[in-house]
């Protein structure tokens, strides 16, 4: 029964392509071909499949969580457009020659949405808050490492680490900071503040209905400034086809959409198009392939490059992706200063495939299978229930088969795939994905201490000069000299082979288009970075009661 | 009833660890920025490092305060009922919330489908045969037949989008709580139309065709026979005397689909976007999230229990054979 309702989507789709189009409205039609000048107020209403768990970001650890809290909190320091370090709650930052202590600079005048002071103090209370062992947060290791901090004034807060630690700005981009005045004598695991936070952002909550909708309202005291649109109201539903009708109605201005509505569904409604908008930008995260080193084969680099070259990473990018993806040669976002640009992905290449197969002592047998001692090659390709992940193996499987690679695919629940087969190493090849962060170090991935039970260097690699470049990489602040540690990184990893890379997929969302201000073509971080300055005009907004 | 609860209990609690995984081990968690101390660390704060055996008893001896504990998943919430903290903030218990929920629609679906059951089922029995009775079953058995999800879908496109007549998915609108309060059941009725709908459709098949072949069984029986030699309308013979015997099995039915009651479907759930029980399971059962998991089953099982002897009960009141064979 539950699988049904995963499998759900597969049904939906073909139906959403027979629906014909609905009854449209003509002028609203011409109303988009207008330009609008900035308005203020308004509301925008978006969907998401999960509801946030709380809205303390260190302690919910989920994506529908940190979505909300994003729009409430601020850190000390952000990402601006081009993904460069950019003031937020510090106005300025300083490194000490050492490079080990950072001297953060408050800005003064900056009020909590209850109107209290926000000071140095309330940044030393988040920063001891998320090193405190009795808070629940999966994200403190980070913050240990700083050896000392302290607030000589009201607006400084200086933090020693006891070596440079290079991802340290990006880490405190990330830190909300958190009002000590309300949570101070507060249990942070359990806090109803997590349900009615208090925040500095644009945005404060305006009321929370448990399983329906998360509505936010603009934050007088804001320490951005103030946001165009009035309201930010979040419906939970869960299922996305009922998401897209309730886009199709008009009911919400914004979602995010899969490969099938955007390259289908979209093209053939000419009333869709005509009144909702649709974005895509490279997501932040790219699907793999990855062998488990400490087994046979894969133990061998030639039989790794050989399967790299026998997978045909723009066939499954069309495939599972309908052409919505791009393929990778590094772990890092292209068109970032971190991504090595004098690298190429493997092509397809079966004869390169198969003369490396036979290097490496595989000949073809009377079944057209490659064998090696007796021994026929012959693996199981693990990945979870993603829809995406399962046609990728399919895809791939198909390819091996051609160059005599006999690979059978199994497909298995989160839980059980993570404790069963990750942790215990009982794996022989995974479809698995990583997040394309916006900080180089991937020290805990690669790094070939990494590699105990539940940690994440899991595939078991170890290359003496990664370790080397990635423990270098994590104490030099100096950004051109990174560049360079993390290209190299990058070069010996794709020509080590460890996993293949097959696809980073585009995120692709759809907004209604009486939303205006939305940046085209997207800036490196992303549509929704000035969301704060999109706007409604007023002729093209719903017809809404509560609208002040 | 009580051994028998323990008993349930002990055997969901130890299924619930059989699979593998706890809440530290989420899609979520897997990330390069947690680290394995700190999940080891959540593991011990909530015992999951102790034996299974050692962790039942721990519950046991919660539970017996009437106890439910306080989410994993969702930030500590407490399961079962409010909490008030010492600022006085109340914080609501997910089974407080999906609960109502949840009964309201099943409540509305029993209704639905027991009083057009009985009309359905009445109507092919007095018919038997005809173009009726076979167009009635038709009509059942597609409804039992038909993918709640798909008919869900495309009922939802054409009142919702192509016509706007109802809602989409949703419990309330967005300006709900500016509505006046007349206003505030209609728009809560309008969005119960299409679950209730959906989810009745399915239930018509079994209870008709129940009441269907009771009322053919008594309708051949001696004292209807008696009844039309006495000269009584049709009417009166089928309504009054045949109707009353035929629905008797019902009670049995009602009684054994109370527990059915706190449990909803996570498919139309999920589609219409409406937080019930099923939603809330089927979550806590992905989020390893135990203490939920642990207090819809114990509320569940103590329902079915309840269930079984309001349906001894009614049964014994509903017919005097069983009445009288009781006090003999």
């Amino acid at each position: 029964m539950y699988y049904k309702n995963i499998k759900l989507n597969l049904f939906i789709l073909p139906l959403c392509l027979l629906l014909i189009g609905c009854g449209q409205d003509k002028s609203f039609e011409s109303n988009h071909q207008n330009n609008y000048e900035k308005e203020d107020g308004g509301r925008l209403i978006n969907a998401m499949t999960g509801e946030p768990s709380n809205l303390i970001a260190m302690i919910a650890g989920d994506s529908a969580s940190s979505a909300i809290a994003n729009n409430i909190f601020n850190s000390l320091l952000k990402y601006d457009e081009s993904l460069n370090y950019a003031p937020e709650i510090a106005e300025s930052w300083d490194i000490s020659n050492n490079q080990k202590t950072i001297t953060f600079k408050i800005r003064e005048g900056l009020y909590w949405a209850d109107g209290e002071k926000l000071t140095s103090k309330d940044v030393m209370f988040s920063w001891k808050l998320v090193t405190d062992p009795n808070t629940r947060t999966p994200y403190a290791s980070d913050y240990q490492l700083v050896k000392k901090a302290s607030t000589p004034d009201l607006y400084t807060f200086i933090v020693t680490y006891e070596e440079s630690y290079a991802p340290a700005l990006d880490t405190w981009t990330s830190l909300h900071i958190l009002p000590e005045h309300l949570l101070k004598n507060e249990d942070v695991n359990s806090t109803y503040f997590s349900r009615k936070p208090v925040g500095s952002n644009y945005y404060k909550l305006d009321n929370w209905k448990s399983g329906q909708q998360v509505s936010l309202t603009r934050n007088s005291f804001s320490i951005n400034g103030k946001a165009n649109i009035n309201n930010l109201v979040s419906r939970i539903i869960p299922d996305t086809s009922s998401q897209f009708l309730e886009l199709t109605a008009d009911n919400i201005d914004l979602m995010n959409i899969n490969p099938i509505q955007y390259q289908r569904v979209f093209p053939s409604r000419k009333d869709l198009q005509d009144k909702i908008g649709l974005y895509k930008e490279l997501g932040n995260g790219y699907t793999y392939l990855g062998f488990n080193l400490k087994k046979e084969p894969f133990n061998d680099k030639r039989v790794r490059k050989a399967l790299n070259f026998a997978i045909d990473k723009n066939e499954i990018i069309k495939g599972v992706l309908l052409g919505l993806g791009e393929p990778l040669s590094s772990p890092y976002k292209p068109g970032t200063r971190w991504n090595n640009t004098k690298l190429k992905p493997y092509p397809y290449d079966s004869n390169r495939a198969l003369a490396l197969l036979n290097e490496a002592g595989y000949k073809k047998n009377n079944n057209g299978l490659l064998e090696k001692d007796g021994k026929v090659l012959r693996f199981e390709i693990l990945t979870n229930q993603n829809k995406q992940r399962e046609m990728t193996a399919v895809i791939v499987q198909r390819r091996l088969k051609e160059i005599g690679v006999d690979v059978s695919i199994r497909v298995i629940e989160w839980a059980s795939f993570i404790n069963q087969f990750i942790k215990t190493g009982d794996f022989d090849v995974v479809v698995l994905g990583w997040s394309l962060s916006l900080d180089p170090d991937q020290f805990n991935i690669w790094h070939s201490t990494q590699q105990g039970p539940g940690q994440f260097n899991f595939l078991g690699y170890e290359n003496k000069r990664v370790d080397t470049l990635l423990e270098k990489g994590r104490l030099e602040l100096d950004i051109s000299k990174r560049e360079k540690i993390y290209h190299e990184f990058s070069d010996i990893l794709l020509d080590d082979s460890p996993i293949v890379y097959l696809y980073a997929g585009y995120g692709l969302s759809a907004i209604n288009k009486r939303v205006r201000g939305i940046k085209r073509p997207s800036p490196p971080a992303g549509i929704y970075h000035n969301s704060y300055d999109w706007f409604i005009p007023k002729t093209l907004r719903r017809n809404e009661i509560s609208d002040i | 009833m009580f051994p028998m609860l323990i008993g349930i209990s002990l055997i969901s609690f130890f299924i619930m660890h059989l699979a593998p995984g706890d809440v530290t081990s989420t899609e979520a968690s897997f990330n390069p920025k947690a680290s394995e101390e700190s999940r080891q660390k959540l593991r011990e704060i909530y015992n999951l490092d102790k034996p299974v055996i050692v962790q039942y008893g721990l519950w046991v001896k919660r539970i017996s305060k009437l106890d439910f504990g306080n989410s994993f998943s969702s930030h500590q919430r407490p399961v079962l009922w409010e909490e008030k903290d010492k600022n006085g903030n109340i914080t609501k218990g997910l089974i407080q919330e999906a609960l109502p929920i949840t009964l309201l629609i099943n409540l509305l679906g029993i209704t639905v489908i027991f009083s057009i059951s009985i009309i359905l089922g009445t109507l092919s029995a007095v018919r038997q045969n005809s173009w009726v009775d076979k167009s009635i079953t038709l009509f059942v058995f597609i409804g039992f037949a038909i993918p709640g999800f798909w008919l869900a879908l495309l009922l939802m496109y054409w009142t919702g989008v192509s016509n706007q007549w109802l809602p989409i998915s949703g419990l309330h609108s967005l300006d709900y709580q500016n509505l006046s309060s007349f206003g505030q059941f209609t728009d809560l009725i309008k969005h119960l139309i299409l679950p209730v709908f959906v989810s009745s459709l399915s239930g018509l098949a079994g209870i008709s065709l129940y009441v269907r072949n009771g009322m053919l069984e008594i309708l051949n029986q001696d004292f209807i026979i008696t009844a039309r030699s006495k000269g009584l309308n049709e009417k009166k013979i089928v309504f009054v005397h045949a109707l009353k015997n035929a629905i008797l099995p019902l009670i049995t039915i009602i009684g054994l689909s109370i527990p059915g009651l706190i449990g909803g479907s996570v498919i139309s759930e999920s589609i219409f976007a409406i937080p019930g029980m099923g939603k809330l399971f089927y979550d806590s059962v992905l989020m390893r999230d135990f203490p939920v998991i642990m207090g819809i089953l114990t509320i569940g099982s103590v329902l079915t229990l309840i269930g079984n002897l309001i349906a001894d009960l009614g049964y014994a009141w509903a017919d005097p054979r069983i009445r009288k064979g009781i006090t003999k």
